[in-house]
């Protein structure tokens, strides 16, 4: 019943998005259908949302960080992310998952949205 | 051997008891001593006790509903004790105004415990009563023996200011003005008395009853030497930070902490404990809450529940041991200064204390009332070479703010057509189709990652009525059915965003709301899970390198296989029930008919399926 939600709200406020510009290089192949499936199924969706626009954790995409940052953070985060070592997540399915990321399309522009525009 | 019979037949005396015309009962002359106790509860006003009934109290429950005529107090029918406690919860912190709850002083009031606690860490007042049958040589046998106990009290006394069991119709008057008083003088909480079903039924015998006139005690004020030596503090620091969590009591508390702020031009952090600060003003800066902590050289606290974990940092990460690592967020020489009632009524067993922190200045007092002092004491501090950099830091201050707001926009628009529905989405249709109302967002359960604090214009006291106290799930539903009835009364529209997991603690309440004409909209942020617990596994499974699929993680935590349709339990209940929602477009049109409803006094429900977060 505990509840990690004020924690959870500050992270949430101050830690900036995982996600900038990919770098065209060293980015392994990978397949984004089953990167969005294993997004799933390995819990990646319970922090960052089925869409990887964030939640509980931060941003993923569009516009991820380059396969060797998100990688060495996945494999060994500083913060409140649980490691997802090559046991749990192997290097070819980071790969599919990181195609998924990559594949993700960009927001609407806020301007567009009625609601946020008047927010 | 003899064979048993598959169902032992009734006895003579059951089928008697079960079927025979009830025997006449004696006809009682004169006034009970129940009548005498709600003129005692009169005197109070307390406009409602919220109860499930039972027998243990059934000489009170008649008074009110002959001798009293069920106004002030009226009853309401509850359909769990808990939920009793969490209305009387909510309506409080809706009206300001403490309630009643009457309940069996045994099983009742073991199913009330989680709302009572809930109700202390909240610091929020409720004045229970337990009925209970001592005289065991006189109480009917079987279930009303089941119902009785030596000492009720202790079922609650670690969680509650205060517990007594008047054995006299003056000396329950007598303690309950004393439970009253104690139960709204800061910090506020919950007290119990124990009521004999005896007491209850025997007639007034004393010619000199008298009911104690109720006089408020003032509350507990900072010391003022203390008071100045913190203004100086703050008068002379670069970059203050003011923390609040539950200052504001009621919507003075508000103005004075604005006040405050805006004298010193110091960035507030609200963890929306209470609707303290204005999330529309400038200076609220909660969503730089972490940079500012970080490069403060003064922080005050005001009414934080945990004050350690605001200058301090723990992550969940196994390290150190598998505790978590702990690092400090201040600089070293950062001065931190606290204003707290909390410490004025502590207990040892249940650890709503939090970790220890050490600080520069602590006052042992009610914030709110001690605001006024501190705003002279820091206006009197003031030189006047100080005032030029002092506004400066206020125009840098509108600014950030402003680059802050951005910022959550862009942030809003990720996700923006996902389906399950976005959080943030969720937050911005359903603030969409409230604001032109005289809006109260009741609860807010199930956490949707700030949004409700970012998307909802946060102007006024009422605008947020704080969460459960200590997170006990089965406080969303009945808290806000408890704040919507006051907010009724005050020409309010209730609006609750509603986990599906609290939900279903006590769905019950759904009837009480509908049975008792109470408008309200439920807007469920149903993301078919436990999900806090749901992260919590994936959190030990990486963390010993087993890692855990979907199925896994649901195990125990999720809450689909059948989804609910909780819309129809809604309608079941008497509500307007739409749902499930998942296409984002959808929302806005079903919020304008549930509005609708609302508006015409019924009580609405919609099943929105949402992103986990």
């Amino acid at each position: 019943m505990r509840s990690l939600a004020l924690l959870t709200i500050m992270s949430l406020l101050s830690v900036g998005a995982l996600a900038q510009t990919p770098a065209a290089d060293s980015t392994p192949p990978g397949n984004a259908e089953t990167g969005k499936k294993l997004f799933v199924q390995y819990g990646c969706y319970q922090c960052h949302g089925y869409a990887a626009h964030g939640g509980a954790g931060p941003r993923l995409a569009p516009r991820p960080l380059t396969f060797a940052a998100l990688s060495r953070y996945i494999r060994q985060p500083k913060g409140e992310m649980p490691p997802y070592t090559t046991k749990v997540l192997s290097e070819q399915q980071l790969a599919d998952v990181y195609a998924f990321l990559r594949s993700v399309p960009e927001p609407l522009p806020v301007d567009s949205i009625p609601l946020l525009k008047s927010n | 051997m003899k064979r048993l019979p598959a169902a032992v037949p009734p006895s003579v005396q059951q089928i008697a008891n079960e079927t025979a015309v009830p025997k006449e009962m004696p006809h009682l002359a004169g006034k009970p001593n129940s009548d005498f106790m709600v003129d005692v509860i009169k005197s109070l006003k307390i406009e409602y006790v919220y109860s499930n009934p039972a027998s243990s109290f059934r000489g009170l429950h008649e008074s009110l509903i002959n001798y009293g005529k069920n106004t002030m107090p009226e009853f309401i029918t509850c359909m769990h004790e808990e939920s009793s406690v969490a209305m009387a919860h909510g309506h409080y912190k809706a009206s300001g105004k403490p309630q009643l709850m009457l309940c069996h002083g045994t099983v009742g009031l073991m199913h009330a415990t989680m709302a009572v606690y809930n109700a202390w860490a909240d610091r929020v007042p409720i004045i229970m009563i337990g009925g209970n049958d001592l005289d065991a040589a006189h109480r009917p046998p079987g279930v009303p023996t089941y119902h009785s106990a030596q000492d009720i009290g202790v079922l609650v006394r670690d969680f509650s200011k205060w517990d007594d069991m008047p054995v006299s119709a003056q000396h329950f008057a007598q303690s309950f003005v004393r439970a009253y008083r104690y139960a709204m003088t800061p910090p506020y909480g919950p007290v119990l008395l124990s009521l004999d079903a005896g007491l209850q039924d025997a007639p007034v015998d004393d010619p000199h009853l008298y009911i104690p006139r109720y006089v408020a005690s003032a509350p507990p004020h900072a010391d003022l030497n203390a008071l100045r030596e913190a203004a100086k503090l703050l008068v002379a620091a670069e970059n203050p930070v003011i923390v609040v969590d539950k200052v504001a009591r009621t919507e003075q508390g508000m103005k004075s902490l604005v006040q405050l702020a805006e004298l010193l031009q110091v960035p507030v952090v609200d963890q929306m404990g209470r609707m303290n600060m204005p999330n529309t003003h400038y200076l609220n800066h909660t969503a730089s809450a972490q940079n500012l902590i970080r490069n403060a050289d003064v922080i005050m606290g005001l009414e934080c529940r945990d004050f350690w974990n605001t200058v301090n940092q723990w992550i969940d990460n196994g390290e150190e041991h598998g505790h978590g690592l702990r690092e400090q967020r201040i600089k070293p020489n950062t001065k931190l200064i606290t204003i707290s009632s909390m410490e004025l009524n502590t207990k040892s067993n249940f650890q709503d204390f939090q970790r220890f922190q050490v600080t520069d200045i602590g006052m042992a007092a009610d914030a709110e009332a001690s605001l006024p002092a501190l705003i002279e004491a820091v206006r009197s501090a003031i030189p006047s070479d100080k005032k030029a950099a002092i506004e400066k830091r206020g125009e840098a201050l509108k600014k950030s703010y402003q680059q802050a707001r951005e910022r959550q926009r862009q942030t809003a628009a990720l996700g923006w057509d996902a389906s399950p529905i976005s959080t943030a989405r969720l937050n911005a249709e359903v603030y969409n189709a409230v604001k032109n109302e005289d809006w109260s967002l009741v609860t807010s359960t199930g956490n949707t990652s700030g949004w409700s604090e970012r998307m909802f214009k946060m102007d006024k006291h009422y605008r947020w009525l704080g969460s459960s106290g200590a997170s006990g799930l089965g406080y969303g539903l009945p808290a806000s059915v408890g704040a919507a009835h006051a907010n009724k009364a005050l020409g309010r529209f209730s609006v609750s965003i509603q986990g599906d997991g609290d939900m279903m603690y006590a769905p019950g309440a759904l009837w009480t709301a509908a049975h008792h004409k109470i408008p309200l909209l439920f807007v469920m942020h149903n993301n078919r899970a436990y999900h806090q617990e749901l992260m919590h596994l994936q959190r030990m499974a990486n963390r010993y390198q087993r890692g855990a699929t979907y199925e896994k993680t649901h195990t125990g935590t999720g809450i689909e296989d059948p989804n609910i349709d909780f819309a129809m339990l809604a309608r079941s209940m008497g509500l307007y029930g739409e749902g499930p929602i998942s296409d984002p477009k959808d929302l806005g049109p079903a919020l304008r008919r549930a509005v609708e409803r609302v508006e015409r006094g019924e009580v609405a429900l919609l099943d929105v399926v949402t992103q986990p977060r």
